[in-house]
C-alpha cells in the first residue's frame, strides 16, 4: 500500500478514514486495509454543467461488503466504472490495492475485479458453464481445471451443474440468470466483487430469496463487495456500511445499524421508504 | 421455334453460359465479402468513417446498372472491355447490403452483454471475435444472400460489355426479337438466383446461433 502524501488528505472524508490512513502507513498491523481508495475524485464528462461525482473521498475496507445507496443519478454506477477503469477520474484518482487505476493495465485490472449487472448480460450464444469459465478459459486454465471450477461455482450459487451447465441463457429464469451472472463474476476467483443492482430486475419473491443467499455467500467467500442500489432495505439486509450518495458526493456513511438513526434529511427520505406501505409501520 | 426447342439443340451452350455467369457471380461475391465485412468491423468504433462508407455503398446502388457497366469501360487498370470490368461493377453492387448487415449485425447487440464483457476484461479483439461476430453471424449471412441474389440478376446485364454469362442469350434475344432466346437467359438466371437464396437459407438456419 502506497503512502498518501498530507497534501492529498481531505477533511469531507467518512469518518474514521482519514485516522486510519495515517495509522496504516506507520503500522501494518491489525487495523483494515482498504483495498480500494477513492483520493479527491472528480469525474465529469463534456457537455453536462455538474460533475457526475464531486470530489469524493472514500475507502473500501477488504473484506467489507460497502453498499453505496442513492437514487437515480446520484453517481452510484460512476464509481463502481471509476474502480474497474471503465472510467478515469478526470481529477484525483483511484487506487485499487494501493495502485491508481491509471497505471493498472486495464485488462488485468478487470480480471482481478468481477461484475455483476441488473440484467446479467449473459452471453447468450454459450452455453451457462462457457459463460462461468471464460474468464478461467481467456486467462489460459486448462480444461480439466475450468470444468471443475465452473461446477463448483454454479453449486455455490444453488444451480445443479448436471442440470444447467449445458442450458443457454435463454433457457434460464431471470433469477437462475442472475445467479450465473454472479458465478461468471467468480469466475477467476477475483478479490473485489463490483454489483450494479444485480437484483433490481427480479420479481420480490426472487429477489429476497437471492438476496438472502447472497448474504450468506458474501459472508462465507469474505470477498471485498461494492454494492450499488437504490433499496434500502436491500443495502440493509447486505452491508456492513452504507454509503449514501447524492448528486455525486457522500451525505452518510455509516453501519447499517446506526443509518436508520442519522438525523440527515436525505436519509430520512430513503427511511421514509420504508415505511410507504399503507397500514404498515415499522 | 419454341423456347424448349432452342434450349434443346443449345443445351451445351447454355450450360457454359450459366457456368459463366456462375463463375462472374462467385468471383465477385468473394471479393465483395473479403471488403464488406472486414470494412464493417473496421467502421464499428469509427463514426465519421462508418456515415462515409454506408453513403458511398449506397451511391454506387443509385447508378443504374448498364450505365455503371458504361462509365467503368474508359478507366484504366479496372476498366475496358470483358470480365474484370464487370466484377468491379458488381463487387460495389454486391457492397452495402453486406456492409450495412454487418454493420447492423455489430451494433445491435444487447449493451449489456457488451458492457458485461468489457467489465469482464475482454480486450476490444476478443469482444469483436467472442462476442459481436458470432452474435452478428446471422444478420451478416443474411446480407451476404441479398447480395447474392442481387448479383445474380445484375449479371446479366455484363454481357453489354463483353463479360459472357447467361446476359448474352436476353441481349440476343432482344435484338432478334425472339421470346425463345430471352428465356434462355433469363430462365437459368432466375434458377440460380432461387437455388443460391434457398442453399444460403439453410447456410443461415445451420449457422445462426439463437
Amino acid at each position: 500500500m502506497s503512502h498518501i502524501p498530507d497534501s492529498q488528505m481531505h477533511y469531507d472524508r467518512p469518518r474514521g478514514t482519514a485516522e486510519r490512513a495515517i495509522v496504516q502507513t506507520n503500522n501494518h498491523s491489525s487495523v483494515p486495509e482498504p483495498i480500494i481508495r477513492f483520493e479527491d475524485v472528480t469525474y465529469s464528462v463534456k457537455g453536462r454543467p455538474t460533475p457526475l461525482v464531486t470530489q469524493l473521498s472514500m475507502s473500501v475496507n477488504s473484506s467489507e461488503t460497502l453498499v453505496l445507496l442513492g437514487r437515480s443519478g446520484s453517481g452510484k454506477t460512476t464509481l463502481l466504472r471509476l474502480i474497474n477503469r471503465m472510467l478515469i477520474p478526470s481529477q484525483g484518482r483511484v487506487l485499487v490495492e494501493g495502485r491508481a487505476t491509471s497505471e493498472w493495465d486495464p485488462i488485468r485490472l478487470r480480471r482481478h475485479i468481477g461484475y455483476v449487472i441488473q440484467d446479467a448480460g449473459l452471453f447468450p450464444h454459450f452455453t451457462v458453464a462457457e459463460n462461468v469459465g471464460l474468464i478461467p478459459k481467456l486467462e489460459h486454465w486448462d480444461a480439466a481445471r475450468i470444468k471443475s471450477r465452473t461446477d463448483e461455482l454454479l453449486s455455490l450459487v444453488g444451480l445443479e451443474p448436471a442440470e444447467f451447465a449445458q442450458r443457454r441463457p435463454a433457457q434460464l429464469s431471470g433469477g437462475q440468470r442472475q445467479r450465473v451472472g454472479v458465478a461468471r463474476a467468480l469466475g477467476a476467483d477475483p478479490s473485489i466483487l463490483l454489483m450494479d443492482e444485480p437484483f433490481g430486475a427480479l420479481d420480490p419473491v426472487t429477489r429476497a430469496e437471492l438476496q438472502h443467499e447472497f448474504s450468506e455467500l458474501a459472508r462465507r467467500l469474505g470477498k471485498t463487495i461494492v454494492f450499488v442500489t437504490h433499496d434500502l432495505r436491500e443495502a440493509l439486509m447486505l452491508a456492513t456500511r452504507i454509503v449514501l450518495l447524492q448528486a455525486g458526493r457522500i451525505v452518510a456513511s455509516s453501519a447499517p445499524q446506526e443509518f436508520l438513526q442519522i438525523d440527515q434529511p436525505e436519509v430520512q427520505a430513503f427511511t421514509a421508504s420504508l415505511h410507504t406501505v399503507p397500514g404498515v409501520s415499522a | 421455334m419454341t423456347p424448349w426447342h432452342f434450349f434443346i439443340t443449345h443445351r451445351a451452350e447454355i450450360l457454359d453460359a450459366t457456368l459463366d455467369h456462375l463463375g462472374l457471380v462467385m468471383i465477385s461475391m468473394f471479393i465483395a465479402i473479403a471488403i464488406a465485412v472486414p470494412l464493417g468491423m473496421f467502421i464499428v468504433q469509427r463514426p465519421a468513417l462508418r456515415t462515409f462508407s454506408l453513403g458511398a455503398a449506397s451511391v454506387f446502388q443509385t447508378i443504374p446498372s448498364l450505365a455503371l457497366f458504361g462509365f467503368l469501360i474508359p478507366i484504366p487498370f479496372i476498366g475496358g472491355i470483358g470480365r474484370r470490368t464487370a466484377i468491379v461493377a458488381l463487387v460495389l453492387y454486391a457492397l452495402l447490403p453486406i456492409l450495412r448487415n454487418t454493420h447492423v449485425g455489430l451494433t445491435s447487440i444487447d449493451p449489456a452483454v457488451l458492457e458485461a464483457a468489457e467489465a469482464m476484461g475482454m480486450t476490444n479483439t476478443q469482444i469483436l471475435t467472442r462476442v459481436r461476430l458470432p452474435l452478428a453471424l446471422g444478420i451478416i449471412l443474411a446480407g451476404i444472400r441479398t447480395a447474392t441474389v442481387l448479383t445474380i440478376g445484375i449479371a446479366t446485364i455484363a454481357a453489354a460489355i463483353g463479360a459472357g454469362g447467361l446476359g448474352i442469350f436476353i441481349f440476343r434475344g432482344v435484338a432478334m426479337v425472339s421470346d425463345a432466346v430471352i428465356l434462355a437467359g433469363a430462365i437459368p438466371a432466375a434458377l440460380l438466383a432461387i437455388l443460391a437464396d434457398l442453399f444460403l437459407a439453410l447456410v443461415e438456419r445451420r449457422l445462426r446461433i439463437l
